[in-house]
């Protein structure tokens, strides 16, 4: 209701600026027109619709964008309310609707854009300073010249400093795009947008061909400068994606680390588990939407705890029936791991279908955000963030706790802990758990930015045993470093070498790398590495 | 008693498939004893997968080398072959063109690339198949055991290998025909490739050179230098410390079995009738490991073994159980190598003794 | 050791090589065709990369085959399914066609995702002279006579997708992204060709080409975010493939590339694709099939809830190639009855000509090229994961299996009618047999 009042106190204001467009009797009627079939006739009527100062304007135009606008077979149009049908024109209930023979009013991107255009023209003045941001950046996209006087009423009055950056961007654009205004104004528009400097910016100013020759010649200017400005923030952004991937490989990688780094088991079914964590991920998020959709937002702080226990028992449950029957021949471990793989690839496939599962990313987590020159998608931001937090956890069990000790002893000389008193059995189950737990946490992550299908696994393996080689097996650290060289060089080598040939430029270098050091960056030292 | 079992698998590799062809060829097809040319093929393509097998048995059972990109050698062997049969289609491709396949047709290539020169010889492209995968088996093996990479960082980055091969004969540009590979061959050394003599003589070939390759790899891992390999797989600092090169040693055997593994892919192509990228996946080094750990490591016979029940298992579940299949195949791997750690054949010897 | 045993140990090892050779070699021999019945192949991968796309096709066609079999069979006979796993693998595919063929001799295949696992299996069906139905879409540049391909070509999908870009958000640069194999390749090749014949500049054509299952996008989608900031509206046209997809959009909605800026039309997703990703920033996002769940029409709503029936899983969704799958297999049958038998050769000639209703509510024919007639229809994403139909060919499109706009292929066509019967004739040179 609050953005009927809104729109209601936006159409006054429209009303008094724009009386022409008011008279409805000459216009043709819009609601004819949104009845059409042709996109064209309703963009256009969705724009006479906005201006013309009807009362039903605001929740027709709504209805459109939430997709209850119907229109019958005799050219009615029905808004779709929680309890009916309302006459949009009217705004009256209409009883008897046969709803097989209604019809989604069209819309395509055109008329997506007729419909942002309006509401953000409308939204200008909302009392709430985030719509009004909201409402700018939207003008700023779709240029309107219409929204010029809005735009105008709105500044007199802003008072928040950012708001006002927006609008004064967003009157730039509509400026400009349009060849409103004095040449004075373009060139202080062209002035702003410089100030904005983003790749918006230079968009519109790259689309100007109409405009007066002295703000042509500015704005080529600041395209020149805007590039200078991009091609240094380039470093920065590709710095930006090595580190994602990076932590990506990282996460990949973590639990491999503790299952192949530290037991020596060579584990083939690690992107299983790695999927298993991911699938975790899904199911959880189903059962939350079942039995709770309000704390659908903070699934994945479920998911993460389940899928550390989900691919951790698992983990325990094939060491104990499978890995400590082949400690001492660890070749055999991966044809053992490999077979199941194999099952559990196919297991997956059988109990939840072959095809994608669709796992929700919460909202906190989606969209990007402009930082200076830099791009920085909050999904990747968080991911970062989340093998920080693993790899440090991993690490602080593994130096302050008992159970580390235990391990990083049982790995360094079993018999000698075997005979303090350590249960060396249990120690292995424990660890192996530890490092497939850690996989499946990685699982919800990857959920997040790759398909959740039974495939998942595969894609990562690989990569995976290439972080621990190259770091130096049974070494976190190497691994750490390792896994954010591999993502940083593959990021740099891709523009210049293309996705494909940067991939088997890196694997050839990495080949050869382990061919001078045989054992890795960090290799550890000491007895135990001849074994 | 070795020598015993290379005889029996010898007359019977050869003896069945020169049976097979016979039968395939001297009888009708109504008649009880015939064998359709359905099952020469394949039959020939076990034969095939065989001599993959005993490539990697002969480094990973004498010389303790678990190579895990050994397809590798394989795939490039076929894929000389590949290039062979498709400069022989000429004027028969969709297109017609005289010089270029296909694929480089509708790329808009101009000319042939440079190294598909020679490609139209025979000789010379058999010569490839056993160069091109020898020369990289020398160069990775030279670089990998000068620095002493062993055991398991030899197998992942023999994975590596593989996987950058996978991507770069992927990669449309490099001329190979990218995903799709090369197919449609119509005949080799001007006998026509659907024929059904063609097919029965590629499969006596196959089960020559499978044998051939037996032989080799028997005399040389009985001979002195055989026991040396042995002594570099069991202890390789002592063997070192007696004054050997356990370099040398592993390299050549290493290079003997890239070249076995490249014959094996050139009878591989002309019978399956497609080489793609797809050989190239890690995934299918991994399960020619599997056939040997199957068969029995170290024995050659058990690869033998081991390559053709797994494909032969393989053939019969992916038709019988199409939803199932991995799971038979999965614990096929997990039982074998928890409750045979010799393989089919060391349970074949316990049954005797 | 004495000999004896060692002899012993021989015939051990001489018994289970036999049985493996005579295993495999008898294949051939037994399994007799069943009386009563005739033997439809499905030739999908169930498990590896591409059984992510292919099980749903194997599942409609059991369900094809059921729904013949209530409706009294084929000719008197009932139909039976018969399913094998070719697993992803190129070869394995060819060697169970052999198998469907040679040993089940069943009268028709349905089968194939990957245009190299459709050239894998091609010697096969000359050779064994039976019948392949081809599901999907596909870059064209072939005419086989034993291949009826029931997926669109390039004009039948890209071309009309470009044009409505082009008339309605009045595109004038041009992304051309896609997975480096031959459809991709193709079809930009095709559609570099035709942008250039409709006046866009080289420079304001970007293409892109990324491995299989490529999973980070991001400097890929900022450069086209870039590339389309030059000032002239842009649109991107994915061929990227499967799996690539769903972390190619994720990134799409993340870097905030909305449809009404950058609008990404696409050949290769669908309902089934759409069902892995959270569609509502790819509102707007367009593709272009030749059918879409969403289209209204009777046929094609007794068809959605004929497979909800079947399924047992009423949200299970339908998309093009399994309406590719159902026309091909009810030509199939119409060719079946027409010809009178299952017999190869006559279904071959009974085929060319045949008229089954599509599920948009039209009639689509299967031309002397092997190829059908179609509707090319455009479609916006919506929140639900389904699109919403914006645009339309008025009536059906013929296939150009031989694309017009490259160089090898344009004298080229296909008819496999007497007298002709070729699928690369010359028109220039007046021969069969390709372009010199």
């Amino acid at each position: 209701m609050k953005s009927v009042r809104r729109l209601l106190l936006a159409l006054a204001i429209g009303l008094l600026i724009v009386p022409a467009a008011s008279r409805a009797d000459d216009a043709p009627d819009p609601y004819s027109g949104l009845a059409s079939q042709s996109f064209e006739d309703i963009a256009q009527a969705i724009t006479t619709l906005a201006a013309s100062g009807n009362p039903q304007a605001a929740p027709t135009i709504a209805a459109l964008q939430n997709e209850t606008l119907f229109v019958t077979p005799d050219q009615a149009l029905l808004i779709k309310t929680d309890d009916g049908y309302t006459n949009a024109r009217t705004g009256e209930k209409v009883a008897d609707v046969v709803e097989d023979d209604l019809a989604n009013v069209r819309v395509n991107n055109a008329v997506r854009r007729a419909i942002e255009a309006a509401s953000g023209a409308l939204d200008l003045v909302s009392p709430d300073p985030a719509t009004r941001l909201r409402a700018a950046a939207q003008v700023f996209t779709s240029r309107d010249p219409t929204s010029l006087p809005l735009l105008g009423a709105a500044l007199a009055k802003e008072t928040n400093a950012q708001v006002r950056t927006a609008l004064l961007q967003a009157q730039a654009a509509a400026q400009l795009a349009s060849n409103a205004g004095s040449e004075a104004d373009q060139l202080s528009a062209v002035a702003t947008l410089l100030a904005r400097g983003d790749i918006e910016a230079k968009s519109l100013l790259g689309s100007l061909h109409d405009n007066p020759q002295a703000v042509l010649a500015k704005a080529t200017a600041a395209i020149a400068s805007i590039e200078r400005m991009e091609r240094l923030w380039s470093l920065a952004q590709g710095l930006f994606y090595g580190l994602s991937l990076g932590s990506v490989l990282l996460l990949a990688a973590a639990g491999l680390a503790i299952t192949f780094g530290v037991m020596g088991v060579i584990n083939m079914a690690h992107g299983e588990m790695v999927m298993l964590g991911a699938y975790t991920t899904y199911v959880v998020q189903s059962a939350i939407a079942a039995a709770a959709p309000g704390l659908m937002g903070f699934s994945l702080m479920f998911a993460v705890p389940a899928a550390f226990l989900v691919s951790g028992l698992i983990g325990v449950l094939i060491e104990r029936t499978l890995i400590r029957f082949l400690y001492g021949r660890p070749l055999e471990t991966l044809l053992a791991t490999w077979g199941l793989s194999l099952v559990l690839q196919q297991a997956v496939r059988t109990i939840f279908g072959s095809s994608n599962r669709d796992v929700t990313t919460p909202g906190w987590m989606s969209g990007s955000d402009a930082v200076m020159g830099l791009t920085i998608t909050y999904n990747r931001l968080y991911i970062i963030a989340f093998a920080v937090v693993v790899i440090g956890l991993l690490m602080a069990v593994l130096r302050y706790t008992a159970l580390g000790l235990r391990m990083r002893a049982v790995t360094q000389n079993r018999r000698m802990a075997s005979a303090m008193g350590i249960r060396t059995p249990w120690i292995d189950a424990l660890t192996f758990g530890l490092g497939s737990g850690v996989a499946g946490m990685a699982g919800v992550a990857l959920s997040q930015i790759d398909n959740v299908s039974p495939n998942l696994g595969q894609s990562y393996i690989i990569d995976s045993f290439m972080v621990v080689v190259f770091g130096g097996v049974g070494n976190l650290w190497g691994t750490v470093v390792s896994a954010l060289t591999l993502g940083i060089v593959n990021k740099f080598l891709e523009p210049f070498a293309g996705a494909v040939l940067g991939k088997i430029v890196v694997l050839v270098a990495l080949i050869l790398f382990i061919q001078r050091k045989p054992r890795g960056m960090f290799p550890l030292k000491g007895r135990a590495v001849e074994q | 008693m070795n020598r015993l079992s290379t005889t029996i698998c010898v007359i019977l590799v050869l003896g069945l498939a020169s049976l097979m062809a016979i039968l395939n060829l001297a009888t009708d097809a109504g008649s009880a004893l015939h064998v359709p040319t359905y099952a020469v093929s394949l039959v020939g393509k076990y034969l095939c997968y065989a001599i993959l097998a005993l490539a990697l048995d002969l480094v990973w059972g004498y010389a303790g080398i678990l190579s895990l990109g050994h397809a590798a050698f394989f795939a490039l062997g076929g894929y000389a072959m590949g290039m062979y049969l498709m400069r022989q289609i000429g004027t028969r491709g969709v297109y017609g063109n005289a010089i270029l396949p296909d694929f480089m047709v509708f790329l808009n290539y101009k000319d042939l690339p440079w190294y598909w020169h020679g490609f139209d010889n025979p000789a010379f492209a058999l010569l490839m198949a056993v160069l091109v995968p020898g020369l990289l088996a020398l160069v990775f093996g030279w670089l990998a055991f000068r620095s002493r990479v062993s055991g398991v960082y030899l197998s992942i980055i023999t994975q590596a290998l593989t996987y950058a091969l996978l991507l770069a004969f992927f990669r449309n540009d490099m001329g190979f025909g990218g995903n799709n590979g090369m197919t449609d061959f119509k005949d080799m050394f001007g006998l026509p490739l659907q024929a059904d003599a063609t097919r029965a003589g590629l499969l006596v070939a196959s089960a020559v050179m499978l044998c051939a390759c037996l032989l080799v790899a028997r005399f040389v891992v009985t001979s002195r230098f055989g026991k040396v390999l042995i002594a570099v797989r069991d202890t390789e600092a002592r063997t070192r410390f007696l004054g050997y090169r356990p370099e040398s040693y592993k390299l050549f055997v290493f290079v003997l079995s890239a070249i076995m593994a490249g014959i094996g892919g050139v009878l591989y192509v002309p019978q399956v009738g497609i080489i793609n990228p797809g050989e190239f996946a890690p995934a299918g080094s991994i399960e020619a490991v599997i056939w040997v750990a199957v068969g029995g490591r170290g024995t050659l016979v058990g690869a033998i073994l081991g390559a053709v029940l797994v494909n032969a298992g393989k053939t019969y579940l992916t038709g019988a159980f199409p939803e199932l299949w991995l799971f038979a195949l999965g614990f096929l791997f997990i039982l074998v190598t928890l409750l045979l750690p010799k393989g089919v054949l060391g349970l074949l010897q316990r049954a005797r003794s | 050791m004495s000999t004896v045993r060692s002899w012993l140990r021989g015939a051990g090892i001489a018994a289970t090589a036999l049985a493996a050779f005579l295993g495999s070699a008898g294949l051939g021999a037994s399994q007799a065709q069943a009386q009563g019945t005739i033997k439809v192949g499905i030739l999908h991968s169930l498990s590896g990369t591409m059984a992510i796309s292919e099980t749903t096709l194997k599942d409609v066609m059991l369900m094809l085959i059921e729904e013949q079999n209530k409706k009294g069979g084929l000719l008197g006979k009932k139909l039976e399914a018969v399913v094998v796993d070719p697993a992803s693998n190129w070869p394995l595919f060819a060697e169970k066609a052999k198998e469907l063929i040679n040993v089940d001799h069943v009268a028709a295949v349905f089968g194939c995702w990957t245009s190299v696992s459709r050239k894998s299996v091609l010697p096969v069906f000359k050779e064994t002279d039976n019948i392949l139905f081809y599901p999907v879409q596909y870059e064209g540049e072939e005419s086989e006579r034993n291949v009826f391909y029931t997926g669109a070509a390039p004009n039948q999908q890209a071309i009309p997708a470009v044009d409505y870009l082009m008339a309605n958000d009045k595109v004038k640069r041009w992304v051309l992204a896609g997975t480096d194999y031959v459809y991709p390749r193709t079809t930009n090749k095709i559609l570099e060709a035709y942008l250039k014949s409709k006046g866009v500049a080289a420079e304001d054509i970007m293409i892109n080409y990324t491995p299989f299952g490529h999973s980070d996008w991001q400097n890929i989608v900022a450069e086209i975010k870039k590339f389309g900031s030059a000032g002239k509206k842009t649109a991107v046209v994915s061929t990227i493939n499967g799996d690539a997809n769903v972390p190619f959009y994720k990134e799409l909605g993340n870097q905030g590339i909305k449809a009404t800026d950058i609008p990404v039309v696409a050949f290769s997703v669908g309902e089934e694709e759409l069902a892995g990703i959270d569609t509502k920033p790819l509102v707007g996002h367009l593709a272009a099939w030749n059918y879409f769940e969403s289209v209204k029409s009777p046929v094609n709503t007794a068809f959605i809830k004929t497979w909800h029936d079947f399924t047992k899983k009423p949200n299970r969704t339908t998309n093009d190639p399994m309406e590719a799958a159902y026309i091909g297999f009810n030509m199939w049958i119409k060719a079946v009855q027409k010809a009178g038998t299952v017999d190869q050769d006559k279904v071959i000639d009974a085929l060319v000509g045949v008229a089954v209703p599509n599920l948009t509510g039209g009639l689509s024919t299967m031309m002397p090229n092997h190829h059908i007639t179609k509707p090319v229809l455009i479609g916006e994403v919506k929140a639900d994961g389904q699109f919403n139909v914006v645009w339309s060919t008025p009536g059906t499109v013929v296939a150009n299996e031989w694309s017009p706009y490259l160089e090898g292929s344009k004298d080229l066509i296909a008819d496999w009618r007497a007298p002709m019967s070729c699928g690369n004739f010359n028109v220039k040179t007046g021969k069969c047999g390709g372009a010199n």
